[in-house]
């Protein structure tokens, strides 16, 4: 992500918090945003679906990719790409960092 | 497989039916890297959408028709995937391998991929044919309804299976007044358990639908349109309109004229192909062997009229992988997500994790201790799991089933 424009680094959640099986929704202003583990590793997405209204983070974790919970359209965590139908448009990604056991996410818009 | 098509000539490959299963099949063959030349006929005049929109939040929402399209006109454009919308395909001959379209049109095709989906059935009672009285399968129909569906309406809706009571719960969110008549004893009585019918009957009540089952109808009433839906025992129902949803029959009638091999659908083997070799059928239409389930199935769903038709294409450009999903299916009502997986016929138990109560629950359909299905209210992520039990052909203790506390992950194999 480019991050031309600055930090915009938002306190969002315990690394406890998210477990490999479910992913956790939380809601920075007005972005709903969608935190996975993989391996000890964290990642951030938008949470809502691009094909109908569906928090992902309600889906199924599947090795790298998250299904939605509604039409099991499948989105690559890491990258945000979406990879099988119905879903045909990208999520974003955002980056994470953590400290102190504390999840950090960038909304910086690059 | 051999080479489809000889070298040096641009093969064609047409599909009939401009449904979901249509608009993912020509779009799988194009991402399947097929560069000959591809036609898409549909009797209706939209590009490929979804239905399940039609019976939920077309009714309650004001989207337009492009709000359940699969993709934008200009998607079919970029891909040069000739459509031809509004037109019926009228005969096929197969020794000529030609098409002969309602426009007048004669097309001659290399592979032919029939997506001719199903028609609603028809109820047959005196006055069945008085305006008012409706269907919810096409676009159209549901923009129509939509029309209608004004505060104080009296809508009666025949038939308590999904549709019916979809369109029951979104007229209820319109403000109309609804009456459900459903000749079985309960509703869903064909797809879910009792303690499921019971939960769906018990919540539309909860909310002022009026249900009301193992009604026998006599006729419909009505001076130049509906006004009544009469039944016996002397009840009568008065109606502005009235929305059948008694189920739909598979469209095979091009298929049966061509001498296709035809039984409950277009009978097709796991990889869509017909009796003809150069004849596939995919979507609600096809009547093939599902290996999961051990037998065979004609799926009327969302998930079957995308995959399926995704791995039929495939086929048809050179791929080998059979269709082999488990079924599964929603229903959307009054907010709830109702997902199932499976499709038992029978079942010895029936164990339930979480509280109907609560509005979050997962119903497990067991058989000789073998997971044959599931429902799960507002618990999709049961649903994936039990997906995988199934696969495994696992045999999970029931009470840890029962237990919300016990995650349905450990109760996989390895």
């Amino acid at each position: 992500m480019n991050d031309s424009t600055g930090d915009d680094w938002h306190r969002v959640a315990k690394t406890d918090d998210v477990l490999d099986d479910e992913p956790k929704a939380v809601q920075i202003g007005n972005d709903y945003i969608a935190l996975y583990r993989l391996d000890d590793k964290f990642y951030a997405t938008d949470d809502i679906c691009t094909h109908e209204f569906a928090s992902l983070a309600e889906g199924f974790v599947d090795g790298d990719c998250i299904e939605c919970p509604l039409h099991a359209g499948k989105f690559h965590i890491p990258t945000g790409k979406a990879m099988t139908a119905p879903v045909t448009e990208d999520i974003r990604t955002y980056p994470v960092k953590v400290e102190g056991g504390e999840i950090f996410v960038n909304l910086a818009k690059g | 497989m051999g080479p489809l098509i000889p070298m040096g000539q641009t093969p064609t490959f047409v599909v009939i039916g401009a449904g979901q299963a249509g608009g993912r099949a020509v779009e799988a063959m194009r991402a399947a890297g097929f560069s000959g030349r591809i036609l898409l006929v549909g009797h209706e005049a939209y590009v490929p959408y979804e239905r399940p929109p039609l019976s939920k939040k077309m009714l309650t929402g004001d989207g337009g028709p492009d709000s359940a399209y699969l993709h934008d006109p200009s998607f079919y454009d970029d891909r040069k995937i000739e459509m031809r919308l509004g037109v019926d395909a009228v005969a096929i001959d197969r020794e000529a391998r030609s098409l002969q379209l309602s426009n007048g049109e004669t097309l001659v095709y290399d592979k032919l991929l029939l997506t001719t989906g199903a028609r609603v059935r028809r109820i047959a009672i005196p006055g069945a044919e008085l305006p008012g009285v409706d269907y919810l399968r096409d676009m159209d129909e549901s923009l129509s309804l939509r029309a209608r569906l004004g505060a104080g309406a009296r809508l009666v809706v025949i038939g308590g299976g999904y549709i019916g009571l979809e369109a029951a719960a979104a007229a209820w969110a319109r403000g109309c007044h609804v009456v459900v008549l459903e000749a079985a004893d309960r509703v869903l009585n064909r797809v879910v358990a009792p303690e499921i019918s019971r939960f769906y009957e018990d919540l539309h009540r909860a909310n002022g639908v009026d249900i009301r089952t193992g009604v026998k109808l006599l006729e419909f009433t009505g001076d130049g349109k509906v006004e009544a839906v009469v039944c016996e025992g002397g009840v009568t129902c008065p109606a502005d309109f009235v929305i059948v949803g008694i189920g739909v029959e598979a469209e095979t009638g091009l298929a049966e004229a061509a001498g296709l091999t035809v039984d409950n659908g277009i009978v097709v083997d796991a990889f869509g192909r017909t009796s003809d070799k150069n004849i596939y059928a995919a979507g609600d239409v096809a009547n093939q062997p599902n290996e999961a389930l051990g037998r065979r199935v004609r799926l009327e769903s969302w998930q079957n009229a995308q995959n399926q038709a995704i791995a039929v294409a495939r086929v048809m450009c050179g791929g080998s992988e059979p269709y082999q999903e488990l079924p599964w299916f929603w229903s959307d009502q009054y907010g709830l997500n109702l997902q199932m997986v499976g499709l038992p016929e029978g079942w010895d138990r029936l164990v339930i994790r979480g509280d109907l109560a609560s509005h979050k629950f997962t119903a497990f359909y067991l058989c000789g201790g073998l997971v044959v299905g599931a429902n799960a209210l507002n618990n999709p992520r049961d649903i994936r799991f039990t997906r995988m039990l199934m696969e495994q052909g696992a045999r999970p203790d029931p009470a840890a089933l029962a237990d919300p506390n016990v995650p349905l992950k450990s109760l996989l194999g390895g």
